[in-house]
């Protein structure tokens, strides 16, 4: 029993130090933007928050459209999860309810478009926009992500498990369509799998970095990301500012995260076992 | 999580719209049709097209802009004899060792060590998966700092204890171990959280079995653990080699000059950075799709070898998996029968 008690403690401390070291960063994300630059620049270094927070914060307000590009960086988040709830779901729905001719081949092929690094493109893809005139628009952020295979792919092995056929040979019965079935039988069931595509596809799409840093060429409409690297490109000397508007950059995405963190993180690892 | 993995294939039996055969059954699914055809079409536009366009442009000299001149194979044989490709191909093989290394090796530990704690569990788990939904350009920025030569937190820590400074952020080793630190900082957590999903995947009984048979605790590690966390193991190697491949932002970000994406010396310049540099900033773009075709053929390779090391020798993947549920399934049994005998 002591040996048992031991090797707890034991795992307990080594979860502990990593604990640590996985938040430490935040921590001194938060000391330097509360700090003057001064003050990070000296020997020893400050450990501890400073009181200059909400004056470095203002800096970056002047500096950069904070506001505007994360007004931005949030219509293309909620147009992409939206689009892909909407159109991954109605596919997932599709691929694991009903039998229909090519319906196993159509599968294979989405699964074979996982192979194709999104890399291997991006030149023609960014021709192909600049032919669309969308080089600089939001529709260059929302409309080729708006569908994709790993969210069909995670969705279908959802929906096989949780929607039971009876439910969907009662719908027919009563005379309801395609649609219809998807809307009074599979989205209600389908909703905690939504929730983790949902806030998977959000973080993502908040997140990413080199699509934008490519499309959005307009130096008034960035996205958050693509901004703050301006931010620390033009300014990087201040880096109590750069440091404030990395922290105002990430903590909506936090909070977003920690509404669904249970949940998402038990979504996330099943979903890795069904791969 | 386990019993969900296991059942789900096995569902597919009462499927609708079996019944009535005629007349037309293309026809009968026309809406199912419809209901995938999004993402087909959107592939189509912004996958499959560009992929095949990617070719052609790799055939010619382009700015983007002016005339296309066809120069064949030209770009290809360029690249076989960059020495800043190769170089980029070294950095992100020498990034992606460091970092994936280390990474999956402490997933392990964490893991292990969160499938034995019984309290704190989900504090731990949030804890350990924050880093990976924090965006890359605002950790890459504090990592910076933390290792920059002058006043980074790193050093001063050095200094304090002694030990003599490292100019991280201009040497090529410390570059790319700043790259690295940043990258499995990130993804740890994520991993741990997939491989403790593998182990609470194996069941009880497996294990009593193996104690009731005298099996020790490296026995039971090397003989039960590994080889059925193996789907697992090879999912994590699969995506941490594909991601490693695409390293770009923390390079890109950790050295904040658009002239000289690479840092110093180029130490920090991966593949990605290059086919973005080459592209983007000097719009040679019939060359940055030559490279976009040579990292896709390495990710292939490495895949291939991933899947040949821990996957074992058969390529179709999905039966290979369907056949390892079964005998994971068999040995459960087997095991479970093998306890109840004892008892």
């Amino acid at each position: 029993m002591s040996v048992e008690r031991i090797r707890t403690a034991v795992g307990h401390i080594v979860l502990m130090f990593g604990v640590l070291v996985s938040l430490f960063p935040f921590y001194w994300m938060v000391v330097m933007a509360s700090n003057t630059t001064p003050d990070i620049f000296s020997y020893p270094p400050k450990l501890l928050i400073g009181s200059h927070l909400f004056e470095n914060m203002g800096k970056v307000l002047d500096n950069i459209d904070f506001f505007g590009s994360m007004l931005l960086t949030l219509i293309a988040s909620l147009g992409v999860t939206v689009l892909v709830l909407f159109f991954d779901s109605l596919a997932a729905f599709a691929f694991a309810k009903y039998e229909f001719p090519g319906r196993n081949l159509l599968f294979g092929l989405l699964l074979a478009t996982f192979m194709i690094p999104a890399q291997l493109s991006l030149v023609p893809q960014f021709v192909t926009l600049a032919e669309f005139g969308w080089i600089g628009s939001l529709k260059a952020l929302i409309i080729p992500g708006a569908a994709n295979a790993f969210g069909i792919f995670w969705m279908r092995q959802y929906a096989k498990g949780a929607i039971p056929d009876e439910l969907i040979s009662a719908a027919k019965v009563d005379g309801a369509g395609f649609f219809r079935q998807y809307l009074t039988v599979g989205l209600p069931v389908l909703r905690p799998g939504l929730a983790f595509l949902g806030i998977f596809t959000f973080i993502n799409v908040w997140n990413d970095y080199l699509w934008p840093l490519i499309v959005m060429t307009d130096p008034n409409r960035l996205t958050l990301q693509v901004a703050l690297d301006q931010l620390n490109g033009i300014y990087g000397t201040d880096y109590s500012m750069v440091m404030a508007g990395a922290l105002m950059s990430v903590i909506p995405l936090i909070g977003v995260f920690l509404i669904g963190a249970r949940s998402f993180i038990a979504d996330l690892a099943a979903g890795a076992m069904k791969f | 999580m386990a019993v969900t993995s296991k059942t789900a294939p096995v569902v597919t039996t009462t499927t609708a719209s079996t019944a009535e055969k005629p007349p037309n059954k293309y026809k009968q699914a026309f809406p199912q049709y419809a209901a995938v055809s999004p993402f087909f079409i959107l592939f189509a536009i912004f996958g499959a097209f560009p992929v095949l366009f990617s070719i052609w442009i790799s055939f010619h000299s382009w700015d983007g802009i002016g005339q296309m001149k066809w120069v064949g194979l030209e770009q290809y044989n360029y690249l076989l004899s960059d020495v800043t490709f190769w170089k980029t191909i070294g950095n992100t093989m020498i990034i992606w060792v460091l970092s994936t290394v280390p990474m999956l090796l402490l997933a392990l530990v964490i893991a292990n060590a969160l499938h034995n704690a019984t309290r704190l569990r989900t504090f731990y788990r949030i804890a350990y998966f924050i880093p990976n939904v924090t965006s890359v350009v605002a950790i890459t920025l504090v990592f910076g700092s933390i290792f920059s030569n002058n006043f980074g937190l790193l050093n001063a820590f050095l200094r304090s204890i002694g030990v003599g400074e490292v100019q991280w952020l201009t040497s090529p080793w410390g570059i790319k171990i700043a790259i690295a630190t940043i990258v499995t900082w990130r993804w740890v957590g994520y991993n741990a959280i997939i491989y403790l999903a593998g182990l609470q995947a194996i069941s009880a009984d497996v294990y009593e079995a193996a104690k009731v048979d005298g099996a020790s605790p490296r026995q039971t590690f090397w003989r039960i653990t590994v080889p059925m966390m193996r789907p697992v193991i090879l999912f994590t190697a699969v995506t941490s080699t594909i991601g490693g491949l695409q390293i770009f932002t923390e390079s890109r970000v950790l050295f904040g000059d658009t002239n000289n994406i690479g840092g110093p010396g180029d130490a920090g310049l991966t593949i990605v950075s290059y086919l973005y540099q080459s592209a983007f900033i000097k719009n040679q773009f019939g060359y940055g799709a030559a490279i976009g075709w040579a990292l896709f053929i390495l990710i292939v390779l490495f895949s291939i070898i991933n899947w040949r090391l821990i996957g074992g020798n058969d390529d179709e993947r999905l039966t290979r998996r369907a056949a390892r549920r079964v005998e994971r399934r068999i040995a459960a049994q087997n095991a479970k029968r093998e306890a109840a005998d004892v008892r």
